[in-house]
């Protein structure tokens, strides 16, 4: 592939171009052998410092990070905490200056307010990786939704790809809409109308609140994490009646097609998004999408860690 | 010292005056405005400033600025605000109550008279607080605030939520011929939002405001007013409806004033791409539709006002994240510069409509005996504007204590060069008297 990666940060998928895209998923597949060898370490990272930036709790991506890390040898640092404590004494760009004087060469960073590693990538020298921002996006996650998909479908471009669920703050939803549309799928946004962000058609997908049209016809179904904590507040139906509309159980699943993929960023809420059948069922690629978590972000961290080179 | 403006190009449009003439200044107040004027009409020792080529206006006045003091002097003082006000021609700037402690008693309003005047460099009004403590709750003593001489009441910053307090604020109000200002926002509808909502917070994955959350409040208020009989005046018109819901108020003869702000005329929610914090203000910037809409409120008259809604913030309240960080902008400075390219050379408005809207209508809504016209006699506040001057906007130059402006780094049309305040040399050329 003629294009060469150029960025110092991997803030979103918005911007990328679509060979940009491909040459991650690419990347990502000539590391995905390395997990599958008994010693599953390559020197690639040797002597850099990862820091991973956890401002919101988190046990997968974190992990799937930490492991990629590891596996390339690189050195680890660990700090969770949460937005608020850091209101009310340091800033978040203090903070970022003093980890910058330890001389690390990648942040990842999650943070539950949209644009946070926006306001590091511009303040700090280190690569910065966004791991998730508030509703805007979850790059790597998008990344590793689509290395899945493409993984089976052995394209993307002209499959219907469906997300289904709580559109209106899901990161993954934003970061699946752009890498696909990008490469050429056909995607469908499903979920409550309370849950549907305005003028959403805008970035060229289809609309519906009937979960049976998004099912039906769909290559892919990806479906969305709901954050049970927001039951109650006015934009959220009460969970049963979610569930019944939007859950996706046998009985729904009878409108899919017979090769399709269920997808789901985990974790699952059981019984809520998927029933078990679901889940677990045939269709479901679940845990792929973790174990190729991995690899994404590997090929992330090695083609960022070599603009830092290029720039030194 | 007696000054003479010679061969400006002077917009007095309470006098229906827009063509060249001299404006000849005798202490305090204004003298004459003439053509040529005599020299024996113009006593030895006045200065002769010569004005050829640029504009002469009554001093701007600002009904809607947030000076700071007391509370976060960091931000803002009376002497940096007004600083920031002459170097923009404004010689008169109402401040808001939500200071801390906020201008909710006589004693309060009596401070920012006092305080100001130490300044000493261009007119401070108060306005003070509708409600104590801006909680929305229980009214003020607004029959001492009105004797100590605050020109209006408003609790901006925050809305009156409760339409039975307004109610009773607006008639009671009307006792002392005080406007009641009104910040327009459901706080329900807008919770936790912090930016306009639409395709532009859908894209960054921020929580919106929607424009329903002022038009709301702006019909909401245009009913009260008609059922209280007072004055109302809507302050940061943004949203095309509110535009079109004063309008049909106007038109239904209620007499509603409105104002909005620079930078509803000039900039849309895609300043806000990237997350850029400084472009963070409340009302939200909204969409071209909206800015035009604006343009045309004030084309056709249904928009009275253009006010700053100049909002200091430090820069950690702004170089955070964009959830976290402060609303509001800066404004004093670029008002003029800004309708000069935005509205006077588009043609959106003439001069005089422009000088109406910065300084005749204000003086008007809020009772402000011999401003905002030249007429013989009035006081002696002047702004000298040199419309083909062009600068570039550097932090380091803003004379605001605060520098937080999305407009950083932006090329302005025109600059202010002379402000002369109660016939007073306040600012000339950079530098301040």
């Amino acid at each position: 592939m003629a294009v060469s990666w150029k960025r110092k940060d991997l803030l979103d998928l918005e911007s990328l171009s679509t060979e940009e895209i491909e040459l991650i998923l690419q990347t990502a597949d000539s590391f995905k052998e390395i997990s599958q060898r008994p010693i599953k370490k390559v020197p690639t990272l040797r002597g850099q410092t990862v820091v991973l930036f956890f401002f919101e709790p988190s046990t997968r991506t974190r992990t799937s990070f930490e492991l990629a890390a590891k596996r390339m040898s690189a050195d680890i640092v660990n700090i969770q905490t949460n937005a608020s404590s850091l209101t009310k004494g340091e800033t978040l760009k203090d903070t970022a200056k003093n980890i910058e004087a330890m001389k690390v060469d990648i942040i990842i960073i999650r943070h539950s307010s949209s644009g946070a590693p926006y306001l590091l990538a511009e303040s700090i020298s280190p690569s910065i990786i966004n791991a998730g921002d508030g509703s805007h996006e979850h790059p790597t996650q998008g990344l590793l939704d689509i290395f899945t998909i493409k993984e089976h479908k052995k394209k993307i471009s002209g499959l219907n790809v469906s997300i289904i669920g709580d559109i209106a703050h899901s990161r993954v939803a934003r970061s699946n809409i752009w890498g696909l549309t990008k490469l050429g799928a056909k995607v469908t946004v499903c979920g409550p109308a309370t849950l549907m962000p305005p003028e959403i058609e805008r970035l060229g997908v289809k609309v519906t609140y009937d979960v049976k049209e998004a099912i039906e016809g769909a290559d892919v179904i990806n479906m969305l994490r709901i954050q049970i904590e927001r039951q109650g507040q006015s934009l959220f139906p009460p969970i049963r009646d979610y569930s019944m509309k939007f859950g996706l159980d046998a009985e729904k699943m009878r409108y899919a097609k017979k090769d399709v993929l269920i997808m789901h960023p985990g974790p699952i809420n059981r019984g809520i998004e998927l029933t078990p059948e679901v889940a677990d069922g045939p269709y479901s690629v679940i845990l792929e999408q973790v174990t190729n978590g991995i690899a994404v972000r590997m090929a992330v961290l090695y083609l960022v860690s070599g603009v830092k080179k290029r720039i030194e | 010292m007696d000054i003479l403006l010679k061969g400006g190009h002077v917009v007095d449009p309470a006098n229906n005056i827009d063509s060249e003439m001299d404006v000849l200044i005798k202490d305090d107040k204004i003298e004459q405005v003439a053509k040529n004027i005599k020299a024996s009409g113009i006593p030895q020792e006045a200065k002769t400033i010569d004005c050829k080529g640029k504009m002469v206006f009554p001093g701007l006045i600002d009904m809607h600025t947030h000076l700071r003091q007391p509370g976060r002097e960091d931000e803002e003082t009376f002497l940096t605000g007004s600083r920031a006000a002459l170097k923009g021609g404004f010689t008169s700037v109402l401040c808001m109550a939500n200071t801390n402690p906020v201008i909710d008693n006589k004693g309060m309003v009596e401070y920012v008279y006092s305080e100001s005047a130490k300044a000493g460099l261009i007119n401070i009004y108060p306005v003070a607080a509708v409600t104590k403590g801006l909680e929305g709750k229980e009214l003020t003593e607004i029959g001492q605030i009105a004797e100590a001489g605050a020109k209006a009441l408003s609790d901006d910053g925050k809305p009156v939520m409760n339409a039975e307090i307004l109610r009773r604020a607006l008639e009671y109000s009307k006792m002392f011929g005080l406007p009641v200002i009104s910040h327009c926002e459901d706080m329900n509808l807008s919770m936790n939002g912090v930016m306009n909502e639409g395709f532009v917070s859908t894209k960054l994955g921020l929580k919106g405001i929607p424009r329903t959350s002022e038009i709301v409040m702006v019909m909401r208020d245009i009913e009260l007013m008609r059922l209280s009989g007072a004055r109302l005046h809507i302050a940061h018109v943004s949203a095309k409806e509110s535009v079109e819901a004063v309008r049909e108020a106007k038109k239904r003869g209620i007499k509603v004033t409105c104002e909005t702000c620079p930078h509803y005329f000039m900039l849309t929610e895609d300043a806000v791409i990237g997350f850029n914090t400084n472009a963070k203000v409340n009302p939200p910037l909204r969409t071209k539709e909206d800015v035009e809409a604006i343009k045309k409120g004030l084309a056709d008259g249904v928009i009275d006002v253009i006010a700053t809604d100049h909002a200091p913030h430090s820069l950690e309240e702004k170089d955070v994240e964009f959830d976290f960080a402060a609303a509001g902008m800066i404004g004093l400075e670029f008002a003029l510069s800004l309708a000069n390219p935005e509205l006077i050379k588009s043609k959106v408005l003439g001069w005089s409509d422009l000088i109406r809207r910065m300084a005749v209508n204000p003086a008007k809504i809020i009772d402000l005996q011999g401003k905002g016209s030249l007429a013989a006699g009035s006081d002696a506040d002047v702004a000298v504007f040199d419309a083909g001057a062009e600068w570039v906007v550097e932090g380091k130059r803003i004379e605001s204590r605060s520098k937080n402006t999305p407009l950083i780094g932006r090329k302005m049309c025109g600059a202010v060069v002379l402000t002369i305040v109660g016939g007073k040399i306040k600012y000339e050329n950079g530098k301040f008297n």
